[in-house]
């Protein structure tokens, strides 16, 4: 199926952020849900490491239940977090497949190596600000993180 | 904070009087005016919710430290009542259960160790598991595991790591009961394998510090400190375990409010009766999660020994005492003449008993508990004593608070020039991420000086000691 178009958007409005006191708030964009998350999960591993200097050679894939689409992103994010916690690895490129209330995500990255930029460690995902909608055909899901 | 709204009852007391029709509890604010007016709206915002949730016993309470957190303020005290479908709150507790501050004092003073602290801090760094992607030494079966959630610094200390008079001074002797370890899911126990023993980032740390000024000769005295001592403080939590159980527990919560009959007027907010299924299964895990974080800070306790006695080898580091800031713990309080058996939550917020309280070890029997609230990595921290009658459920600050955003202090502040500046006045600082170090710069915390006088003006806690930060690990 060919996915929606997209409209324009900048590259570095994919991914976004926003003030909170004591953590971080963070944003994704797309065409569709999925995206939005992709890109969620992106702003976060930004936060952890410069995403650009990851190499995305492996493969983790990571699935759940859920039917409340907001909660989805808080377990899509803490599931990445302690798969990429459990493996010792960073990711920087992620997919996301939904049928109906199952989700199937694909991490890509690749373990922890010295001269990668050890940024701020998440800790996880929260139910603070959070919100997943669609405004003129774009989707955003955002949360604060917990540092 | 507009704080044209409230109402002052005493000069370090506040409240915020109610509407016609507004059924909650008591609104309390401590701290003073220029304090409170420091603070976030989100505050107020919050600390009124907490005081609408079922079962609440005297009034919502934010410490002087108090700041924007998740459904509770962080600074935010709140106590339930079980027999009056009180509640149990996965926000009120904190995603990162029984975090806290390990503090040990030494046998050294800062003018025999200086020309050793340089040596000192490099070998912390080396020795201290810290920051992002960094794992511990110890890996975990889940059996393993399961040993360290039920039994916290007993299953640490009896693995080799510290000493069993370590115990005597850990809130609830270094292990919670009622702890469920298979109530703690398989995903919070795989984030866990290779994070015992770890600091973790963000504003965690371990610093030697130098006792600079005593406020209370007699109490130093009791706590073992004196002018120019170097003493250790390690402020971690239960790490990735803690906070998957945090979410868990919130999100089941959430769903199941409908059904319990609980208003929720923010979802972070969502809590279960504590008598209920829910509710207890929550205690359960918990409880597992604080014993995993006094386990952590044990075995970080050995380490930090361990290198101390290479750079000095007739050093001596004794535990002062270990203090949790993100728990609710089942108590008795006096309230209004009766004894209440209360479930008081402590958000950011620290423990405070005062002298004569059963719980403390003889030593601080005539003082009250050490407390200690964690400034930044450039001005310094506090130790206190708990103080009779305490007016918040025996409950105080437990550290300065951000006064800016992370990505404020990230415009404003580079890792590497703080580091550098730091040095030049005396603190060295270890790192492996400079952009941690620039959002934990010490212009982002509000003044510790204030929040501690502020809490000793209040009748929350008295001052003892400050302490100036000489090393610095952070993640």
């Amino acid at each position: 199926m060919t996915p929606p178009s997209i409209h324009p958007m900048s590259p570095d409005k994919v991914i976004d952020y926003f003030e909170h006191d004591a953590d971080v708030g963070i944003v994704g964009r797309g065409a569709t849900l999925e995206q939005a998350f992709e890109n969620a999960a992106r702003a976060m591993f930004a936060i952890i490491t410069n995403i650009d200097a990851v190499v995305p050679k492996t493969v983790i894939t990571v699935e759940f239940e859920e039917t409340d689409p907001e909660l989805a992103l808080v377990i899509w994010l803490n599931h990445i977090l302690g798969t990429a916690r459990q493996h010792g690895m960073v990711f920087n490129h992620f997919q996301l497949r939904r049928t109906h209330n199952h989700w199937l995500g694909e991490l890509h990255g690749e373990p922890w190596r010295d001269n990668l930029e050890r940024g701020t460690e998440v800790k996880g995902a929260t139910l603070t600000m959070l919100s997943v909608q669609s405004t003129k055909g774009i989707w955003e899901a955002r949360c604060v993180v917990d540092v | 904070m507009d704080i044209s709204q409230l109402q002052a009852l005493q000069p370090y007391l506040w409240t915020l009087p109610k509407t016609a029709h507004e059924e909650r509890a008591e609104v309390l604010l401590y701290g003073s005016q220029p304090l409170l007016k420091s603070m976030d709206e989100k505050v107020l915002e919050q600390i009124t919710n907490v005081a609408t949730l079922p079962g609440i016993v005297g009034a919502a309470m934010a410490m002087p430290d108090a700041h924007w957190g998740y459904g509770f303020p962080i600074g935010g005290v709140a106590a339930f009542d079980a027999e009056q479908n009180g509640v149990i709150s996965a926000g009120g507790v904190g995603f990162d259960i029984s975090c806290g501050i390990r503090c040990l004092r030494s046998n050294l003073n800062l003018a025999d160790a200086a020309p050793l602290l340089q040596q000192l801090a490099d070998r912390l760094f080396e020795t201290i598991p810290a920051g992002v992607g960094v794992e511990g030494t110890l890996q975990f079966t889940p059996q393993q595991l399961d040993q360290v959630l039920a039994y916290g610094a007993h299953w640490a200390v009896k693995q080799g790591y510290g000493d069993t008079a370590d115990l005597e001074f850990i809130e609830e002797n270094g292990c919670v009961a009622g702890a469920q370890p298979y109530n703690v899911s398989t995903l919070a126990k795989q984030r866990q394998q290779g994070e015992m023993g770890t600091l973790g980032s963000g504003n965690h740390y371990l610093e030697v510090q130098v006792v600079e000024h005593i406020y209370d000769q007699a109490t130093a005295q009791a706590f073992g400190l004196h002018q120019g001592q170097l003493l250790v403080s390690i402020h971690c939590g239960s790490r990735g375990l803690g906070h998957q159980i945090g979410t868990e527990y919130l999100m089941m919560f959430v769903k199941a409010a409908n059904q319990l009959g609980i208003h929720l007027p923010e979802r972070e907010l969502a809590c279960a009766p504590i008598q209920s299924p829910a509710g207890q299964q929550y205690i359960g895990a918990m409880q597992a999660a604080t014993n995993c974080a006094l386990a952590n800070r044990q075995i970080l306790t050995h380490l930090a020994r361990e290198t101390f006695g290479e750079i000095y080898p007739h050093a001596v580091l004794e535990t002062l005492f270990d203090v949790s800031h993100n728990t609710c713990k089942k108590e008795t309080h006096e309230f209004h003449g009766q004894t209440r058996t209360l479930y008081v939550h402590r958000k950011g917020a620290t423990r405070a008993f005062g002298p004569g309280h059963p719980q403390l070890p003889a030593r601080y029997q005539t003082t009250g508990q050490p407390i200690i609230i964690g400034g930044s990595m450039g001005t310094g921290s506090y130790i206190l004593a708990g103080m009779e009658n305490n007016p918040a459920f025996a409950s105080c600050s437990h550290g300065a608070g951000r006064a800016i955003s992370r990505n404020q202090a990230l415009k404003k502040w580079q890792g590497k020039e703080l580091i550098k500046e730091l040095k030049q006045q005396g603190i060295l600082i270890r790192t492996r991420s400079m952009r941690g170090a620039a959002e934990e710069a010490p212009g982002a915390y509000k003044d510790v000086d204030i929040v501690a006088t502020d809490t000793e003006k209040a009748g929350l806690a008295r001052r003892v000691a400050f302490l100036k930060p000489k090393v610095c690990i952070k993640g």
